[in-house]
């Protein structure tokens, strides 16, 4: 195994997937001649040409819908957003056309193609580029939605989207770019979608959380085995589909859960998966689940104001302290 | 017509030749034209009397678009529309019963009775639907088109547009990228003048004609109510952009002789009713073909009653068909959702896992 970037095993789950099937092809803002706003596209323009590596005018609407359409057609689109805060330009596409396409045309028509980019909060930049996306792609049946928080689960996962014949919103934690880890060589490492991984193993609290977050969570669950109090961290990685027996095996084995997430609380990942303990795991509660997310404000540029508004650990450790009643 | 001059863009009127085209080719365009008459008439029929429900957008007044446009293409070209899109469907070769079937929203509809009205598609034909959302089709048009050329074919898209669509960002993104790709794309606007109740010279300050202009999309004008001027065309125009010419974008002038949707008036605030007289009087291009058959003497009455009978007992089959066919199976719902049939996503009272 060798240890590379985040940035890096998203190249090579790009490149080895457009090596592996020629009806695969990168298209978005800056992502040939500039390799990439984040450089994950570096190489790739050189290594597969222009009609495979493809820039696009700033036009989010207009070239996701080009992806939808060119899938209607069978072909296996990677559209990349800059960020995902400015794909709610091209939500109509992705709501109305990409997610309903196979059920409204009676199951004639797929949509095999990736949405793909960063989500969430970087480091000050102001409100319109701090959001974490999340939510609006999953509230839409037909979409999928993965958040990698590793280099080998971005890899895995990435390779797993790119193969799937649904459409998948792929969401890169924008700080994470650099973040090096173990990738296994293989060209055929592939993690399937929906199935969550246990990050860390304890049996007094449940940290329940996905993408970025999961780093948060770990950072956690350090300061709290100093205070004697082992914690789960289950990252749940894709969160369309979702795996619901991890969610409640977790729960069954500490009886106390939070969950964690970069996005604002209201209507947000956690509400539906207290839903889903609720409905499912009531019975095995020792106490309320609680929730852990972005305060309920858009993010301010003043680093003082956006470190209080952004879940951090001392927040989560806190909030594990308050389902231990300790 | 009102709000849809050309200004500059020479329209091609039907001033063509009627001996350009053999008699079975006219005595098709007519029987064509017919057959997409009847087949609203019906839907309009069964809208009335709740057999059909939703909105129901009919085509009628509008017949030579859809004959003119997509009759000189072939079937692995694509055709794509918005929602008033049921003779486009039967133009490209869907049979009239899977249509019906689909507006009675039964098993046997072209989508399953899962898309509706508005939804209608069949990928094998390439007729790629049915889009609801205005404008929305462009930029899948455009994907269409790139698959084409990705894969170095030289089939064309054909893609529908009303009037109102080219005030949609979408549209103008779709051009703009349609001209720095040379797309094999044609985007047809039926210029009916009216989006929903609203003038298009309300909404544009600039003619129609002009909207691809900046994007260095060439722009035609065809009278739509002629299907004759229609197919010559696109017969023309399609072989240029199988040849590679690129996008191209045409404004078929034509009129809607109904209201925008069944729920919706045909006359009232927006439009009098003696325009509305005036045009399905005057230019109702079943009526101007037929006319112009007589003259020449290409058609008898007799003939123009057997071909109007065959045609009428092909949709009175494709209503009978739709009647008589199945429900769909509230199981088969989440069967088309993902591509594979699993529980992702679904919740407790949903049956997960069961």
């Amino acid at each position: 195994m060798a240890v590379i970037t985040y940035r890096d095993a998203l190249n090579q789950a790009l490149a080895e997937e457009m090596a592996r099937d020629e009806n695969v092809f990168l298209l978005g803002e800056e992502v040939a001649e500039y390799d990439g706003a984040y450089k994950v596209s570096k190489g790739l323009l050189e290594r597969f040409g222009e009609k495979r590596v493809v820039d696009t005018p700033i036009s989010e609407l207009g070239f996701a819908g080009l992806g939808v359409g060119a899938a209607m057609a069978g072909l296996r689109p990677v559209v990349e957003f800059m960020t995902f805060n400015f794909s709610f330009l091209a939500l109509d596409q992705v709501i109305n056309s990409a997610a309903k396409m196979l059920s409204m045309s009676g199951g004639q028509i797929g949509i095999p193609m990736v949405f793909r980019g960063p989500t969430g909060a970087a480091l000050q930049l102001g409100a319109q580029h701090s959001q974490a996306c999340e939510t609006w792609y999953l509230h839409a049946p037909g979409v999928k939605v993965v958040t990698p928080s590793t280099p080998a689960d971005a890899k895995g996962l990435l390779k797993a989207a790119i193969r799937d014949n649904d459409p998948v919103a792929f969401m890169e934690g924008e700080l994470l770019y650099n973040v090096k880890g173990e990738v296994p060589d293989d060209d055929d490492f592939v993690i399937p979608l929906g199935v969550a991984d246990l990050k860390r193993e304890g049996g007094d609290v449940s940290i329940i959380t996905h993408g970025s977050m999961a780093h948060v969570a770990l950072q956690a669950a350090k300061q709290l085995e100093k205070e004697g109090i082992e914690a789960d961290v289950l990252d749940l990685r894709s969160l369309r589909p979702l795996d619901v027996d991890a969610i409640l095996a977790t729960v069954a084995k500490t009886n106390r859960a939070i969950y964690l997430e970069e996005g604002w609380p209201y209507l947000g990942v956690g509400a539906q998966i207290v839903s889903i303990i609720m409905e499912e795991a009531f019975d095995d509660l020792d106490a309320p689940v609680l929730r852990v997310t972005q305060a309920d404000v858009p993010m301010p540029y003043n680093k003082k104001l956006e470190t209080w508004a952004r879940p951090g650990a001392a927040r989560v450790v806190e909030a594990c302290k308050k389902v231990l009643y300790v | 017509m009102d709000g849809s001059e050309a200004d500059g863009v020479g329209v091609m009127k039907g001033e063509l030749e009627l001996n350009r085209f053999s008699k079975d080719k006219l005595v098709e365009f007519l029987r064509q034209m017919l057959l997409y008459r009847r087949f609203e008439e019906k839907a309009e029929e069964a809208y009335a009397i709740a057999k059909i429900g939703g909105f129901c957008h009919l085509h009628i007044g509008q017949e030579a678009a859809a004959a003119g446009c997509i009759l000189p293409l072939r079937q692995d070209d694509y055709v794509i529309g918005s929602y008033r899109e049921h003779t486009q469907a039967l133009a490209k070769g869907v049979p009239p019963e899977e249509v019906m079937a689909e507006l009675y929203g039964k098993a046997s509809g072209s989508s399953g009775g899962v898309g509706g009205s508005m939804h209608i598609f069949r990928e094998d034909l390439g007729f790629m639907g049915g889009n609801g959302i205005v404008g929305a089709q462009a930029p899948l048009a455009l994907g269409l088109a790139w698959a084409i050329n990705y894969r170095g074919g030289d089939q064309v898209c054909v893609c529908f547009l009303g009037d109102a669509a080219v005030n949609q960002g979408a549209f103008h993104e779709s051009m703009n990228m349609a001209a720095i790709w040379n797309l094999p794309v044609i985007y047809v606007v039926e210029n009916n003048s009216y989006g929903m109740g609203t003038k298009f010279s309300r909404v544009s300050d600039t003619p129609m004609a002009k909207k691809s202009e900046s994007h260095g999309v060439p722009a035609t004008v065809v009278d739509g109510q002629d299907v004759m001027a229609t197919y010559a065309h696109f017969e023309f125009l399609v072989e240029e952009v199988r040849q590679g010419a690129g996008p191209q974008f045409v404004e078929v002038q034509c009129y809607r002789f109904k209201g925008h949707s069944m729920s919706d008036p045909v006359s009232g605030t927006y439009r009098s009713k003696e325009e509305v007289q005036d045009r399905t009087e005057n230019a109702d291009p079943i009526k101007v073909l037929r006319d112009r058959m007589f003259e020449s003497g290409m058609l008898t009455d007799d003939e123009l009653d057997a071909l109007d009978l065959e045609v009428r007992s092909v949709i009175d089959a494709a209503v009978e068909f739709a009647e008589a066919a199945p429900e769909p199976e509230v199981d088969t719902l989440y069967r088309q959702v993902y591509s594979e049939i699993n529980a992702h996503g679904r919740l407790f009272f949903d049956g997960r896992g069961k």
